[in-house]
């Protein structure tokens, strides 16, 4: 099962089925922009924002953040995306994303890096996004935006920003596409 | 899992390596062109024959994907005190190795020194037998040049598996002596290349018949045909003087000079694996001229044999 903005469905594990939808899209926006409206209240502007989609989920949410940064704030913040595989602590338990690309064409030191993710649980991707982050270069801060955080955190790794907190079990799968966010349950195994 | 020969590569491994390519060719134009994939293994180069650019490909390779290294020195090594190639071998498998790389001047060492570890062998050539991560180089830099190769059309190659498909590339000169034209036959052919051989009868093996291959003597009757002209390194430490009369008639015969360089098709590209003997096997001129792609096979060097390094332990890309 293959989402627009990335795959939080194991298709290879069973047969799911929708549990509840739990955000249409006009409530992404309104989240996005809520984001965005926190983002330059924190960091007085946009000045010196990079914008940075974690492949490969988070690329779309991110333009869209961008894009919505763009509009109320001036200048547009710079736009970039990170593939984390190579960082992974399961790089050799799970493919890497076919489509995951890595593409960062600014200088990011001394910068403010926001990161981006559609979905966070386990926070074991955001300090992969991290390590990696480290290898481009040393911005001045790192924060973090999601859309939807579902809990089961791992590690100690708080968002800085959060569309939608989420509480789901673990046998449950959050699939985020253009039309919202849903909740999928197995039925199958 | 080992890579003695190209034939060790499943259909699905032989992808891996080439999507994996991709990805460390990203990594290796970063600022800190380094990423963890293989914290915590070690690698170990065994050469029993000269080598810079493999040993240090692989050396940098295995750097950059955070594998700690070890280098085995012939001349500084037990070997000098007699000790064995399976003793050596099995001294750095008790030592705790992950992979290693081995050169030796006799074909089936990498086979048979698989055997004495646990670790992945990988071959970096066994006497004229094979070579194959340098086919693995060669195949990806034409993948990377394929849509500029033919007048086909494009979309019927360089796409999808078999990435080759209808390109004509000729391997020339010093064939039987050669470990990379063996793992290249092999590898452009399940690429779905056409591949005929070039050069003296007695500089081609007796088996070659058996090969998926054209045979021929006579380059200018067939240079004209080439998508790519392979040329190989005319090894004067293994040719010995009675299979070819001078070195000049080979040179006038084989050796790709200015003239035929004009004979060639326009799009024609030189590939050669060095390290080249400048005026024998490539003239200067031919050498670096336009069609030259020898230093873009030398840039995926490292990023190729990371993916290799990778792909052995385990990464993939491909979820099938």
């Amino acid at each position: 099962m293959t989402s627009t903005y990335g795959l939080h469905v194991p298709s290879d594990e069973g047969i799911f089925a929708l549990k509840a939808q739990v955000m249409s899209e006009p409530d992404i926006e309104r989240a996005l922009k809520r984001i965005a409206y926190e983002v330059i209240e924190r960091n007085k502007g946009s000045q010196g924002l990079v914008v940075v989609g974690l492949a490969t989920g988070g690329v779309k949410v991110a333009e869209k953040l961008c894009g919505t940064l763009g509009e109320i704030s001036s200048p547009k913040p710079d736009f970039g995306q990170l593939g984390i595989a190579p960082y992974r602590d399961d790089v050799h338990l799970r493919p890497i994303p076919i489509e995951e690309v890595t593409s960062i064409q600014v200088d990011i030191d001394s910068r403010t890096v926001l990161l981006v993710d559609d979905v966070i649980s386990t926070g074991r991707t955001v300090r992969a996004a991290l390590a990696a982050l480290n290898d481009f270069g040393r911005p001045t801060s790192v924060q973090l935006a999601v859309l939807i955080d579902r809990g089961h955190r791992e590690l100690p790794i708080k968002p800085d920003y959060v569309g939608k907190n989420l509480p789901t079990s673990r046998e449950e799968y959050v699939e985020v596409t253009d039309a919202g966010v849903a909740i999928l349950e197995k039925v199958l195994a | 899992m080992n890579l003695t020969s190209i034939d060790d590569l499943t259909p699905s491994l032989f992808q891996e390596i080439i999507s994996l390519s991709d990805r460390f060719i990203e990594v290796s134009s970063r600022p800190i062109p380094k990423v963890p994939v293989l914290r915590g293994k070690t690698l170990a180069t065994v050469f029993y024959e000269n080598s810079t650019r493999t040993r240090l490909s692989f050396e940098a390779a295995a750097k950059r994907l955070s594998c700690d290294t070890l280098t085995f020195n012939l001349t500084t090594s037990s070997t000098s005190k007699g000790e064995s190639l399976q003793d050596t071998i099995q001294t750095l498998d008790a030592m705790g190795i992950d992979f290693l790389v081995i050169r030796h001047p006799l074909a089936g060492v990498a086979r048979l020194a698989s055997g004495w570890t646990n670790a992945s062998v990988i071959n970096a050539g066994d006497g004229c037998d094979e070579h194959p991560t340098q086919a693995l180089i060669d195949c990806i830099t034409l993948i990377q040049i394929s849509n500029q190769l033919s007048d086909y059309d494009p979309d019927c190659q360089g796409s999808d598996w078999p990435y080759l498909k209808n390109l004509h590339i000729g391997i020339v000169g010093d064939i039987v002596h050669s470990r990379v034209a063996r793992s290249n036959v092999r590898a452009f052919t399940r690429l779905g290349a056409k591949v005929t051989l070039v050069g003296p009868p007695t500089l081609l093996p007796s088996d070659a018949s058996s090969w998926p291959v054209d045979i021929t003597y006579d380059l200018d009757e067939v240079i004209s045909q080439f998508d790519v002209v392979y040329a190989l390194r005319f090894q004067k430490e293994r040719i010995v003087q009675s299979l070819i009369p001078s070195l000049d008639e080979y040179i006038r015969y084989w050796g790709i000079s200015s003239d035929r360089l004009d004979a060639m098709k326009p799009h024609c590209k030189i590939m050669h694996p060095g390290p080249i003997n400048r005026g024998v096997e490539l003239s200067s001129q031919a050498a670096d001229c336009e069609k030259s792609v020898i230093l873009r096979q030398v840039n995926n060097s490292v990023p190729v044999r990371m993916a290799v390094l990778a792909a052995l332990s385990g990464v993939y890309v491909h979820d099938d």
